[in-house]
């Protein structure tokens, strides 16, 4: 009997905290699969960030580092400098790394870090209990913004990734949804490019994936990926807004 | 054994990398610039890493990071950068990582001055950070002892896997004396806890300062402070001058202790029972080696650059006792020979 599908090996074989329709179980696994399939789970080393996931530290198989809140590109690039050798990502939230951890996203982009960022994109804070994120859409009710996010009093959300692709060490700054399986297909690919990346020196590589948070959007999952659908990506498109050698360009002086 | 002039930042960078430190990140501020340019200029043909950070806050994380690996590192600011660098030496300390802290303090509070000022010494033994821990705290009172220190302070770090940090102010970052650099065996112990890779060999490593359950929070705060209790009774270390038969005893330490020695010196030669008590480590206070300083002591006083900070350890280790007054000059101003002879005589030792 030939086996068809399993566990990532790099996936560690417990019980996830997530809330139920959460998202971030299908991007743990995506990232797991790309460690098991490029064979560099032994060589590995995660970083978490502050937020829902926080204890990915116990999710991941590889060597795993817990940051402060906003800081994890900080603490991966200490890792990378330190060990050019090992393979460094982190794993961070719409809170830690557009808000808090701004500077050290695009200070680490820049610089082109020869490092891998997923960044989840919930447009919520989801552990503290669904406060305003900096990627919150206009309108969206939270418990900072009760009566919806009001541009002219809070601003506007950040795309992150069209930012980061202005960026002369953005190697590939990509954004993808896990709300259907050819979204998640594409969204593995995006993964696995960037790992690849990384492993080739080309820079700096953020995937960017839109995720949802049943929980604190009030809905329930089937309707969390309906919302992802009609109200993110029109404001956050998918697709690849930046894809070179960073440490080698071409055209950009 | 060769004897070089160097200025007190430059001599501890270099002390430094002998002691085996491959990596230093940190940010511009005055007065410890000379850390980072001689760095800048050095590390990389010593087979280590110099980068700049874009905030102090990025460059202690980035400590963080590469201490996580198992390599030693370092950073150097002061006093307004080591306010920002507070949030990653927490961590640091929670998740039981080594690594060097340089402060060349600075006057303040907020942007303060750029003038010598020892007006963090609270902040260095007894706040730096959120939560329950404590660095060790060296204090250099001349460039030979930037260097020997910084040394000192890397073994430690790893030995104890708890920040250290070197509390030197502008003056001595910014003089220059002449310096010898010992031998240094820059064999390292290994570190099974570092994030280096498992090979797929053994289970991964976690380096972590996040306890949900109070219980388990609180089991690794105890172990942590057994470790401290361990450090207060074998690494504390002073210099004890002419206290033998000393009425009045002097306290101070790093640059002042070398002013407030000339004042003590003077006041032996006008037959005032003077002398002078300098806390080597501030972190542990050296407890037991001031009541030995002070067995025959009426009178201490404790001279800072600050507005008076240390004298509460020094009340607190002679559990008040011995009357202690202060004399403090502060914001970059630093006290004179004459200042403080005039204090030792005012405490009685003028008959």
């Amino acid at each position: 009997m030939s086996v068809v599908f399993e566990k990532p090996h790099s996936l560690c074989d417990v019980n996830l905290h997530y809330c139920p329709g959460c998202t971030h179980g299908i991007i743990h696994r995506l990232v797991c699969e790309v460690i098991d399939e490029i064979g560099i789970e032994g060589n590995t080393v995660g970083i978490c960030p502050v937020g829902c996931s926080v204890m990915a530290y116990d999710y991941f198989n590889c060597d795993m580092i817990e940051a402060a809140h906003g800081r994890a590109p900080a603490t991966a690039t200490g890792v990378k400098r330190a060990r050019p050798d090992l393979m460094v990502f982190t794993y961070q939230g719409d809170g830690d790394l557009a808000a808090i951890g701004t500077a050290e996203t695009v200070h680490a982009a820049t610089r082109g870090e020869n490092i891998v960022v997923i960044f989840i994109n919930n447009t919520t804070y989801g552990m503290t209990g669904g406060q305003m994120a900096p990627t919150t859409l206009p309108g969206q009710v939270t418990q900072t913004t009760p009566f919806g996010r009001d541009p002219k009093v809070q601003g506007y959300p950040i795309r992150v990734c069209e930012m980061l692709s202005t960026l002369s060490g953005t190697a590939l700054a990509q954004r993808v949804a896990v709300d259907s399986v050819p979204h998640i297909n594409e969204a593995k690919k995006a993964i696995r490019k960037a790992f690849e990346n990384e492993r080739d020196e080309k820079g700096f590589s953020i995937v960017e994936v839109l995720s949802t948070c049943p929980t604190n959007w009030g809905l329930s999952p089937v309707e969390a990926l309906e919302r992802l659908r009609t109200d993110m990506i029109p404001y956050y498109p998918l697709g690849v807004f930046k894809d070179c050698d960073a440490k080698n360009p071409k055209e950009e002086k | 054994m060769e004897r070089n002039l160097m200025k007190g930042n430059e001599a501890l960078a270099e002390a430094a990398m002998r002691a085996g430190c491959k990596c230093f990140f940190g940010y511009p501020i005055t007065p410890q610039t000379e850390i980072s340019a001689y760095l800048a200029k050095k590390m990389q043909a010593n087979g280590g890493v110099f980068l700049q950070a874009e905030s102090e806050i990025a460059a202690i994380n980035m400590v963080l990071g590469a201490s996580a690996t198992g390599t030693r590192c370092m950073t150097s600011s002061s006093s307004p950068g080591i306010s920002l660098k507070s949030e990653g030496i927490s961590y640091i300390a929670g998740s039981d990582l080594p690594c060097v802290i340089i402060n060349v303090e600075r006057g303040g509070p907020g942007l303060g001055g750029i003038q010598p000022s020892q007006s963090d010494y609270w902040q260095a033994t007894k706040a730096l950070g959120h939560g329950d821990f404590q660095l060790l705290v060296f204090a250099p009172a001349s460039v030979q002892e930037m260097v020997d220190m910084v040394v000192k302070a890397f073994d430690k770090a790893d030995e104890y896997r708890m920040p250290a940090m070197i509390l030197a102010d502008g003056l001595l970052g910014q003089m220059m004396e002449p310096v010898t650099f010992p031998e240094i065996s820059v064999e390292q112990k290994p570190k099974p806890w570092a994030c280096d890779g498992t090979k797929m060999k053994r289970k991964h490593n976690i380096i972590n300062s996040l306890y949900l359950q109070p219980e388990t929070l609180e089991n690794s705060n105890i172990s942590r402070y057994e470790r401290y209790k361990k450090i207060k009774e074998t690494e504390t270390d002073a210099e004890i001058y002419l206290c033998d038969d000393a009425e009045i005893v002097v306290t101070a330490f790093g640059a002042t202790a070398r002013v407030a020695k000339s004042a003590v010196n003077t006041a032996r030669e006008q037959g005032i029972k003077a002398g002078l008590f300098r806390p080597k480590t501030l972190w542990p206070f050296p407890v037991k080696e001031i009541n030995e300083a002070c067995k025959s002591a009426k009178n201490v006083l404790s001279v800072e650059m600050s507005m008076g900070q240390m004298i509460d350890d020094v009340k607190l280790a002679l559990e008040c006792r011995i009357p202690v007054s202060f004399f403090g000059r502060t914001g970059g101003v630093i006290p004179k020979p004459s200042e403080i002879l005039e204090e030792i005589k005012k405490l009685g030792g003028a008959e």
